[in-house]
């Protein structure tokens, strides 16, 4: 017995607790591991530095420090002796500002626009802000409500004072923003008709579904807009035949209610069969069953992906070009020839413009997309 | 509650009613289509395939001449032009987007975060800009003609195309085309029995550097005894142009340059997903095994993650293939420019063209997913 107690061993006092290993904490530590972890990790590193010291400075002292901030004409923008090496024009953009958020609006009409636009971003804010107040006031005032009043606004409502403004004159971020806002106005609720269609126990009418949504998904956009642009017109009587811009706004929305359908189907059925099979025996009939049990919950889990549709709707707006309207990028098309600004520089000046509009509203509405899939993702544990 | 007749009559009832409408609908648009082409004296049908083009186009694949080719070859001249576009675009797009996938994951902060910036902000630029900025600002600040950049290799650029060296054939080339397919069956032999080996006892083979070496020495040994049957026809520098060559547009570059990195990104998202999908467990239990992380990837992780990966990646390369018809914004002479533009603007046979053109984009698409559903069959889990 006394062998085996001596035999055990047993700690008076605790541990001294030591520091972490050096190479596993601080900044050292974090280096070694995300940096420099192996020698083919270094190597990358190092390559990836020099990618960054090659790439970096050349882009900054290009778009701000050799850039123009202000001037009245392309003088600002060339090589001077002051300015061996030219950046990039901004003033350009500042003169032609106007130009690309209203296109030839006319000038004293302009607050319609703007106020359009403050009437849409109201209407957003409501839909996009889960926890705001009558969500569903919010969407019969952005699917009924702004629809009309922004056709009153912006096109023109001689009853009320405003002299109609032709759509040949609309132009820039106002006919980008149009074209994707009846884009989601039209195709969510036509995109949620034809998924309803497409999971339907009525033969014919799945069958004209699946035939719309798989011709429409298989041919590119702007074949679609060809079409409604030059078959449109002769499809029907030459008085009804639709202008320009409307033409364009058909194509894209039955392009985006394909899309949307789709996504919207993906939706349908991730809801559980018991919630079909529960509302069926409450009584309620196919409307109602799926206004009050199924929609509500399949649209919710579907939001994200109803975003990241609306941003690739939003990106292929630019393809209206090909029906010759004056959209935000074709605004830019057309200043950047003009022979006021013309420079070696002006041409990158204007993409670089476009690029950050449409990398702030499309990164914009993708993060709020994943917070909602995060929120989602919460609500479901 | 209404009875399961009177169900079934309504369900009868309004398809009955949708069907009376559609058709409805199109004979009306039929009719009007039929009045307003009557009105602007265009005969409909498909007469004019057969008529004389009359209009040039920058790239044909195959013979064409605007004064004796028809309206028909100038649209196999643009569907070529757009597989041609379509095809380089989607190897590239692939292997960017495989790559960035990967170095997504990497766990060198700096890569990961690299790549990742190139994924958020390629995604969230619409393709037409980066088509257009390549197009009209990359490449018109090539040189011009006259200060031409040399590359090594013979090749020559500036602002009106890459200039390629064209390879010309003499007649003895098939023997060492022959001898390169013999030594690849060899190697796949090969590599059938190492497998066999491999599974019997245990034993790995080690195929790569053997196999390299047969491929590329034994089809060299049969050129140099064949007499060097292969030349290059180098471009050279004319007066006016560059004479010789084989020539690629600036269209082409800049519409495979914009295609395939706006869809690498795209591609390198459905990666990242796909390798993230396979559970880490895998990862683990290889590890546990003793394989190398190497291995790990190529033997236990990609051959899971394949099977995610497919149909999104199919997706992707559909998506790239419509939306190679932006050619039409930058005049590269593919299917809709040369096709639903000239064609159409040409004879005015709307209905015909926009129909031919949708027929074919479908037609592609129903293709190449057949082809990757047949992939994918492939490499399906094979459940016991």
């Amino acid at each position: 017995m006394t062998t085996a107690a001596k035999k055990t061993y047993r700690r008076e006092t605790p541990a001294e607790s030591l520091p972490p290993p050096r190479d596993r904490s601080g900044a050292l530590g974090w280096l070694r591991q995300n940096l420099l972890a192996s020698p083919l990790d270094m190597a990358l590193t190092v390559l990836c530095l020099a990618l960054i010291g090659w790439a970096v400075p050349p882009l900054v002292r290009f778009f701000v420090l050799d850039a123009a901030w202000s001037g009245a004409d392309r003088a600002a923008c060339l090589a001077s002796p002051q300015h061996p090496e030219p950046g990039a024009c901004w003033a350009f953009v500042r003169a032609w500002f106007g130009f690309f958020v209203y296109g030839f609006y006319p000038l004293v009409a302009r607050w319609r626009v703007d106020l359009f636009f403050a009437t849409l971003a109201f209407g957003i804010a409501w839909l996009a802000w889960l926890s705001a107040p009558r969500r569903d006031l919010g969407a019969v005032y952005f699917f009924i409500v702004l629809p009309v009043l922004a056709f009153a606004l912006l096109s023109g409502a001689p009853r009320l004072g405003l002299i109609t403004i032709p759509t040949e004159l609309w132009g820039g971020i106002l006919v980008t923003v149009v074209v994707a806002t009846v884009g989601i106005v039209v195709s969510l609720p036509l995109g949620i008709l034809l998924a309803l269609a497409r999971r339907s126990d009525l033969p014919a009418v799945r069958g004209l579904a699946v035939a719309f949504i798989e011709f429409v998904r298989g041919v590119p956009l702007i074949t679609v807009l060809f079409m409604a642009s030059v078959m449109l017109p002769l499809f029907v009587p030459e008085r009804l035949s639709p202008d320009k811009l409307l033409r364009a706004l058909i194509g894209v929305s039955l392009f985006a209610s394909a899309y949307m359908a789709e996504v919207v189907r993906g939706g349908l059925a991730a809801i559980p069969r018991g919630q079909y099979e529960a509302a069926r025996a409450l009584g309620l009939p196919y409307w109602r069953m799926m206004a009050l049990v199924v929609l509500p919950q399949a649209l919710r889990i579907t939001l994200p992906n109803i975003v990241n549709t609306f941003i690739g709707l939003f990106k292929d707006t630019t393809l209206v070009f090909a029906v010759g309207i004056f959209d935000f990028l074709r605004t830019v098309e057309a200043a950047r020839a003009d022979p006021h600004w013309v420079t070696p520089v002006t041409s990158v000046t204007g993409y670089a413009f476009a690029a950050l509009f449409y990398f702030l509203c499309c990164y914009g509405m993708s993060r709020y997309a994943r917070s909602v899939e995060l929120r989602l993702a919460r609500h479901r544990r | 509650m209404p009875s399961r007749h009177a169900r079934r009559f309504v369900g009868i009832a309004l398809q009955a009613a949708l069907v009376v409408i559609v058709g409805g609908v199109a004979y009306a648009a039929f009719r009007n289509a039929a009045q307003n082409l009557a009105d602007a004296h265009i005969v409909s049908g498909f007469a004019f395939w057969n008529n004389t083009a009359g209009f040039d186009i920058s790239q044909a694949l195959i013979d064409y001449s605007p004064s004796t080719s028809t309206f028909g070859r100038a649209f196999w001249v643009g569907l070529l032009n757009t597989l041609l576009a379509a095809g380089i675009s989607l190897v590239l797009a692939t292997v960017i987007g495989f790559a960035a996938g990967i170095a997504q994951l990497s766990r060198n902060w700096l890569v990961a975060h690299l790549a990742a910036g190139y994924v958020g902000l390629v995604r969230n630029v619409p393709l037409l800009l980066q088509l257009l900025f390549w197009y009209n600002s990359v490449l018109v600040s090539l040189p011009q003609l006259h200060g031409s950049m040399a590359l090594p290799g013979g090749g020559i650029l500036n602002n009106r195309g890459l200039f390629l060296p064209r390879p010309q054939v003499a007649p003895g080339f098939g023997y060492v085309v022959t001898a390169f397919v013999v030594c690849i069956a060899a190697v796949a032999l090969i590599r059938i029995v190492i497998r066999r080996r491999q599974d019997r006892t245990g034993e790995p083979g080690h195929l790569l550097w053997f196999a390299a070496a047969l491929i590329i020495a034994v089809p060299a040994v049969v050129f140099f005894a064949a007499g060097s049957p292969l030349s290059f026809s180098v471009p050279r520098m004319g007066r006016f142009n560059v004479e010789g060559g084989v020539e690629i547009l600036p269209e082409l570059a800049a519409l495979v340059l914009a295609l395939s990195i706006y869809t690498g990104a795209f591609i390198a998202e459905v990666v990242r997903a796909g390798v993230l999908a396979v559970s880490r467990g895998q990862t683990e239990a290889a590890q546990s095994l003793g394989l190398r992380s190497g291995t790990t990837l190529r033997l236990i992780v990609i051959p899971q993650a394949m099977r995610v990966i497919i149909p999104p990646l199919t997706s992707q390369y559909l998506n790239l293939i419509k939306n190679s018809s932006l050619a039409v914004a930058i005049g590269y002479p593919d299917l809709v420019q040369v096709f639903a533009g000239s064609v159409l603007n040409l004879t005015g046979q709307a209905v015909e063209v926009i129909a031919i053109t949708m027929a074919v984009y479908l037609a592609v698409s129903l293709a190449t997913s057949l082809v990757m559903n047949l992939y994918g069959y492939a490499i399906a889990v094979e459940e016991r």
